[in-house]
């Protein structure tokens, strides 16, 4: 059998540190990497072998806790996902833009922390029922309409993709907002109205101008864009039945 | 230093963590919570965890069988006590995971859906597609996010346990982005802080599984608890390590050799059952430890598959079809793809047994209480001994929610009795932190490479703890360990800045490693049987007569660390035999 191929790979790694420095510089490494490898190795291997001071953060390497989020040649990538033989040269890594950096490739995920709470991630029952009566009765079908906006792993890349985050940070941004109507279309939850007051709001679905580079960024194939020109629409027959329609109530 | 006065103190933010952070905030709103982790809880390990939960919903199952399903798949090593009330409490945690919000796959009338898993009689594993322990995850992180008795500090690595007049009073931790060292008092302390498997080259464990919470405890005087007991998972990745989950072969999937023979048959979980048409309790869904034993046995008769990555069997679920695939196991085919280039739709993937999970752990009784007055803990970084000798797939996402609850419960009562901590006496115990981090920081005659005592403890820990153990490759790996640990006291740390210093979080780690692996090692050699995932080559048969019992391993410092036993539980099921041959006697 055939040993796996090498290859020597060059990285060029933004450093910051701010204990010692007053801008962050770009450090270049060298690293024999084999050619199956993901960025993450590679940076693994700097770390053991080359520069233990080198910081970044990872754990799973199977593209699911969304640790290792980095800007891998200017697009937003899970490092343990980004393969090497899908570049060639110098591969750039940088961390996650429109973050604030921590530390080297560490940036400061406190405002989407922050987001993510603010759109009320969790059923609110639409009725109350005691554990002792069973499960929620909730057909395939009812799951499949909002299945696929569970699957955010909070990963933020598409906060480091979206444009509208970068010039307006009060944005709530792709991945709260997807959440936000995933448990609007859950059948066991009743609490849209009170995420709406959050989410179709000037800060909420409105300041997205469905640029969609979000979806394309998305690792786990969320399609955050489609949730929230979805939640456009309630929003806007929200708006409509509350004004437009005699006696109407949203 | 910065004091922080609570309630209760949680270590660990992942499943078992919320679970126990959701139970307390639930049960009294007074109660100030404070949740302590080295990373943010949507990161935590248990988002890994693919096939599913285990808890008895359909009428032809019964408490009786997963009762028997979970012992015998321990192979009696289980405390009975502990497996029954598990039991009974495993439907009512997945269900009140079910009304948070856990998107279950559903049945066409809407009632929760189950698919067959390894060892257990009736169809019971609850399952959200292949992204179980995903969904748990975050949905046990969202709904925290309602209570606002919970406070947490994420990135915060625990260091050591604050103990006075002889019972637990808070942790010392440093704030990763600051570097600075806080001291937590409170009237009860929760670890929850999961495995320790990266203490082996070869796992599906992220990197942050460390044994952090396991080794806080045991430095702290609490003992460590069956710790020798490794569960491989018979199907990894052959080069990333990355679980494939049994729901693959829960699903239809077999396991084939170099020759396409049905290997399994011939090592006791036979007979062959027809392809597409899996059997529960028997071929390839018999117990993971017979069938991880199993490919060693086909390795050493030349039967594997020599590939790139090294030797491997075949996993081969071509049968399914593309459409079950993409409903039931769509990670599955998405990791076969991304890392080892194949299409499982279309080919047979090659995989090898890989270190997954560790049934050791803090010792904790049936209400996740630690020998250690109030110290409790629950998840992965305990042994309240349901798992026994090895554990059920499927068990475990269970009993991290049982146990994450039932050990806030504990907890809640010790609080009420618990005196006010005393501030000065916690105080000294946390200057102590603060002098090992500062002595760590400006060491200058470091002269060990850190990286290369992980690796020298990785090498020896494959090497002679693993599948198959022996009397000699078991004393090299104690004599090994031993020695990495005094090494260790001379290693280098390169950076001393204070800001996000992973080097120094690395090498923490090693130490929480380093102590976990010496219990395993120690434990290993003095328990001369086979039981469960615990294979000797020189002792071949179980033995109830010496070792129907836990192993006890006590922390002593330096030296090697001292070992006792502890009885068994049997309430209602005398040791037997392991029966997975599908009812064909």
């Amino acid at each position: 059998m055939t040993p796996l191929k090498e290859r020597l790979v060059q990285l060029e790694v933004l450093r910051y540190n701010p204990d010692t420095d007053t801008e962050a510089h770009f450090q270049r490494y060298e690293v024999m990497c084999q050619e199956e490898w993901v960025v993450l190795d590679a940076l693994n291997k700097i770390k053991a072998d080359i520069d233990p001071t080198l910081n970044y953060r990872w754990s799973c390497h199977m593209a699911v806790c969304g640790s290792c989020g980095m800007m891998i040649n200017g697009e937003p990538k899970l490092s343990c996902h980004a393969f090497l033989r899908s570049y060639e040269g110098v591969i750039r890594v940088e961390p996650l833009a429109h973050f604030p950096i921590e530390r080297d490739l560490v940036t400061a995920p406190d405002d989407f922390m922050e987001k993510l709470k603010r759109v009320k991630p969790y059923v609110i029952p639409k009725e109350e029922k005691p554990i002792s009566e069973g499960e929620y009765k909730q057909t395939p079908a009812q799951l499949m309409k909002f299945r696929q906006y569970s699957m955010c792993i909070n990963c933020m890349l598409c906060y480091a993709a979206c444009p509208q985050y970068g010039l307006t940070p009060s944005f709530i941004g792709p991945a709260a907002l997807t959440l936000a109507h995933r448990y609007n279309l859950d059948s066991r939850d009743g609490g849209r109205k009170e995420r709406m007051e959050v989410v179709a709001t000037k800060e909420g679905v409105w300041e997205c101008t469905f640029v969609g580079a979000c979806s394309e960024v998305c690792p786990a194939h969320v399609d955050p864009a489609s949730a929230l020109q979805q939640l456009k629409i309630v929003g806007s027959i929200d708006w409509i039945v509350e004004h437009l329609i005699p006696g109407g109530k949203s | 230093m910065r004091s922080i006065s609570t309630d209760v103190v949680i270590i660990g933010a992942g499943g078992a963590g919320l679970r126990a952070a959701i139970a307390l905030a639930e049960a009294d709103p007074k109660l100030r919570i404070a949740l302590v982790s080295k990373v943010y809880p949507m990161r935590s390990h248990t988002c890994a965890a693919e096939g599913g939960a285990a808890g008895v919903i359909k009428p032809d199952d019964s408490f009786d069988l997963h009762f028997d399903d979970t012992v015998g798949g321990g192979d009696w090593l289980s405390d009975q006590d502990c497996v029954e009330y598990f039991i009974h409490e495993a439907p009512k945690e997945l269900l009140q995971l079910e009304h948070w919000g856990c998107p279950w796959n559903r049945e066409a009338d809407g009632s929760v859906a189950v698919r067959p898993f390894g060892g257990m009689k009736k169809k019971r594993t609850w399952f959200a597609a292949d992204k179980s322990g995903f969904h748990i995850l975050h949905t046990l992180f969202q709904t925290s996010l309602q209570f606002p008795s919970i406070t947490r500090h994420d990135e915060f690595y625990a260091l050591d346990l604050l103990v006075d007049d002889g019972r637990c009073q808070g942790v010392t931790a440093l704030e990763m982005r600051s570097g600075e060292l806080h001291q937590f008092h409170a009237r009860a302390v929760i670890i929850a802080g999961g495995g320790a498997g990266r203490m082996f080259p070869f796992s599906t464990n992220g990197a942050i599984k460390t044994g952090d919470g396991m080794a806080m405890a045991y430095r702290a005087g609490a003992p460590l608890k069956d710790m020798e007991f490794v569960q491989y998972h018979p199907t990894g990745l052959p080069n990333t390590g990355s679980l494939l989950t049994e729901a693959c072969r829960g699903e239809g999937g077999i396991l084939v050799n170099k020759h396409g023979r049905r290997y399994l048959q011939d090592y006791g979980m036979g007979p062959e059952t027809p392809v597409g048409q899996p059997q529960l309790k028997t071929m390839e869904l018999g117990p993971r430890d017979r069938v991880s034993q199993a490919y060693w046995h086909e390795l050493q008769k030349g039967n594997t598959v020599t590939t790139q990555w090294g030797e491997c069997v075949l996993l081969d679920m071509r049968h399914l079809g593309e459409k079950k695939i993409n409903e039931r196991l769509p990670l599955v085919r998405e990791l076969a793809e991304a890392y080892l280039g194949v299409d499982i739709v279309k080919d047979a993937v090659p995989i090898r047994p890989v270190v997954h999970y560790m049934m050791g752990g803090i010792s904790t009784n049936t209400k996740a209480a630690t020998p250690l007055p109030g110290l409790f803990a629950a998840g992965e970084c305990a042994c309240v001994s349901l798992n026994g000798a090895n554990r059920l797939g499927s068990n475990s996402l269970v009993e991290l929610l049982v146990f994450g609850r039932r050990a806030a419960l504990s907890a809640i009562e010790h609080v009420q009795g618990a005196p006010t901590p005393n501030a000065a006496a916690l105080n000294a115990c946390a200057e102590q932190t603060q002098s090992r981090i500062d002595d760590l920081m400006s060491r200058t005659d470091g002269t060990e490479s850190m990286s290369g005592l992980r690796r020298e403890m990785m090498d020896t820990m494959e090497k002679n703890v693993g599948i198959y153990r022996s009397e000699e490759g078991l004393q090299e790996g104690v004599n090994k360990i031993h020695e990495l640990r005094q090494r260790y006291q001379r290693v280098r740390l390169t950076d001393k800045s204070s800001v996000f210093n992973t080097d120094l979080f690395q090498l923490l780690e090693l130490g929480s490693m380093l102590d976990c692996a010496e219990a395993v090692t120690v434990g290993a050699l003095a328990r001369k049987e086979s039981r469960g995932a615990h294979q000797r080559l020189d002792y071949v048969e179980r033995d109830d007569k010496n070792f129907l019992c836990h192993t006890m391993v006590y922390h002593q410092g330096l030296d090697v660390p001292r070992v006792d036993y502890l009885d068994v539980v049997i309430t209602k099921s005398p040791p037997g035999v392991r029966d997975y041959s599908g009812d064909h006697k």
